[in-house]
């Protein structure tokens, strides 16, 4: 019972990890209607930038936010210089553009940081826990306040402020939203930088939760994340979040329990394509 | 020729095959399949098993190999009835994922381990390799690209771009969806399955990470970089995308950030393929012609 419980409690703060990158996703796929692949680069960059800020400061705290403002301008190039002008060209055109860029900043990670795992040796600021026999550490503690403060906030600024107001109806209909006044190139450069902004965090969360920093850490997440918003409905943030945690938990407890001698990153498509056969627009998803 | 320039050729006439075939799924059909190695590895297994395992000969064992390859892209095509554009993406990159882990983990296709020991194509009594083996790709080659143009000239190529035009209207106008989007998998399946039993004789050892989704990507930008639905854009794709690593080689340490680079640089200004329509290479051709720019 003892070990289900802190499997239960591993399993929810990789889910949340998970959530933390697939929000970036589904945030610009619900706008852009693109597949941004290129995200789990941003959110390698961002492990890659904390790790610097920190071995110069030991501040975690000047880490993060450094590694955020490099993040949200590196979301903000690639929506400009490369989604922005393929925007016209059927769907395959800017997601074969995403993987090359996914591609060429792993390399450059790669070329500049060397080919090594890099050991990330952050003690976060969070108290640790005991209750009844099972111990909550620091970088579990801090995994679950982070995302949920990071959760909330987007949750508050997507639903409650003008500006989430601006994003909804662009993601709705652009020429229309742009009718009304809305400066919708400005609204889809914010909503990148916030998703870049908030990969930057789950990059230095997974870095400091497995103590490894390395150029191909985003390869498994690129591709799990993009079955993961189906699962949740394409553009659903709420759904892509409730995946994400579901897909820990599985992972976590199937690799405890079960045994099954399938690797964990394929248990996400199997799971994506069972849902997609139940429930073909994903699980918060709308038919239309 | 040098024996390494040889290999390079036989491996990019392979290539040209299997981007053929993603071509006709892609291109003619207009329907996105981002797990296309699943094909390929799924072709180079079945004739890798056949002929170890089975005892076969590779000629023998050709049609059974691009039978199996159609049947599964058959059975894997019926998802593009039901799913459109981005949901028919992820679910091929994730049937891509599934294949390999298969591959990588039941023991009857070998494992981790692969399966080595593949013997030669023997044909007219003569072991091929070398320059033949590039010969006989070509051939293969030539043959695919005969049947890629004999199906653009057919009804059934016909209704497969009258389907990636407008849905819709062309069913309306009774043209079957599930008919001809399924004769362009299974085509374009099986010629998928001829590249990989070339390539499961030609490296005589193969393993499950030859297959997976980096080289999906690999044959999807071959395919949109030389022109989706012309019918020389995959081989001249194949031909850029395969020279291109060799003549960054002696740049070691950035030749992957480069080959990175440049796709991007490609596919950000020429979007449509180097020979597709409004591309650099038509403009040219057609004032050549004298015609309009």
């Amino acid at each position: 019972m003892q070990l289900f419980l802190e499997q239960m409690l591993n399993g929810i703060a990789i889910g949340a990890i998970y959530a933390m990158i697939t929000l970036g996703l589904a945030l610009v796929y619900g706008i852009l209607r693109i597949l941004h692949v290129a995200h789990a680069a941003v959110y390698t960059v961002g492990a890659y930038v904390g790790l610097a800020v920190f071995s110069a400061t030991h501040s975690i705290l000047l880490s993060a936010g450094g590694a955020m403002l490099v993040c949200a301008g590196v979301g903000v190039l690639i929506e400009r210089l490369v989604y922005f002008p393929l925007l016209k060209y059927p769907p395959y055109v800017p997601l074969i553009g995403s993987i090359a860029c996914l591609l060429a900043i792993e390399e450059l990670c790669r070329l500049a940081a060397g080919p090594y795992i890099l050991s990330f040796p952050a003690q976060l600021p969070f108290p640790s826990f005991t209750v009844g026999g099972i111990v909550i550490s620091s970088t579990l503690t801090a995994v679950y306040c982070i995302s949920a403060g990071v959760l909330a906030l987007l949750w508050f600024i997507t639903t409650r402020t003008e500006l989430g107001l601006a994003m909804r109806a662009t993601s709705q209909d652009m020429a229309i939203a742009s009718a009304m006044g809305i400066n919708s190139h400005r609204i889809i450069s914010l909503t990148f930088m916030m998703g870049s902004a908030v990969a930057a965090i789950a990059g230095i969360l997974v870095g400091v939760y497995y103590n490894q920093v390395y150029p191909s850490m985003g390869a498994v997440p690129a591709y799990k994340t993009l079955a993961l918003i189906v699962v949740g409905g394409l553009g659903s943030v709420p759904g892509a979040v409730l995946a994400s945690i579901l897909l820990g938990v599985g992972e976590t407890l199937l690799i405890g329990y079960a045994g099954i001698p399938l690797p964990r990153d394929a248990l996400a498509f199997i799971a994506m394509i069972a849902v997609l056969l139940w429930r073909p627009q994903g699980l918060l998803g709308s038919r239309g | 020729m040098s024996e390494y320039s040889i290999t390079i050729g036989t491996l990019i006439a392979i290539q040209a095959i299997v981007a053929c075939g993603l071509n006709v799924i892609v291109g003619y059909a207009g329907q996105i399949s981002l797990g296309h190695a699943a094909f390929f590895g799924i072709g180079a297994y079945a004739s890798a098993l056949l002929t170890t395992a089975g005892g076969l000969s590779f000629w023998t064992a050709l049609p059974v190999v691009l039978g199996i390859t159609g049947l599964v892209g058959l059975f894997l095509g019926l998802p593009s009835l039901r799913l459109r554009e981005d949901f028919l993406a992820i679910t091929t990159i994730g049937i891509n994922f599934i294949v390999v882990s298969v591959f990588q983990y039941v023991p009857f296709f070998g494992g981790a381990l692969g399966i080595g020991g593949i013997p030669r194509i023997v044909l007219f009594g003569e072991r091929i390799r070398g320059v033949s083996f590039l010969l006989l790709s070509a051939g293969f080659l030539a043959a695919t690209l005969a049947i890629c143009w004999l199906f653009t000239r057919s009804w059934s190529g016909l209704a497969c771009f009258a389907l990636r035009e407008d849905e819709t209207a062309a069913s309306s106008m009774g043209v079957s969806p599930v008919r001809f989007k399924l004769t362009a998998f299974i085509l374009g399946t099986a010629m998928a399955g001829l590249g990989g039993a070339l390539y499961a004789h030609f490296m005589r050892f193969i393993s499950a990470t030859d297959f997976g989704f980096p080289m999906s990507v690999m044959i999807l930008s071959m395919v949109v970089l030389g022109g989706m639905g012309t019918l020389w854009g995959p081989v001249l794709g194949a031909l850029v995308l395969g020279i291109l690593p060799e003549v960054f080689r002696p740049l070691t340490d950035y030749r992957m950030f480069l080959y990175a680079a440049l796709l991007l640089m490609m596919i950000r200004f020429q979007p449509g393929g180097l020979l597709g329509e409004n591309s650099l290479a038509r403009q040219t051709f057609s004032r050549l012609k004298g015609g309009k720019p």
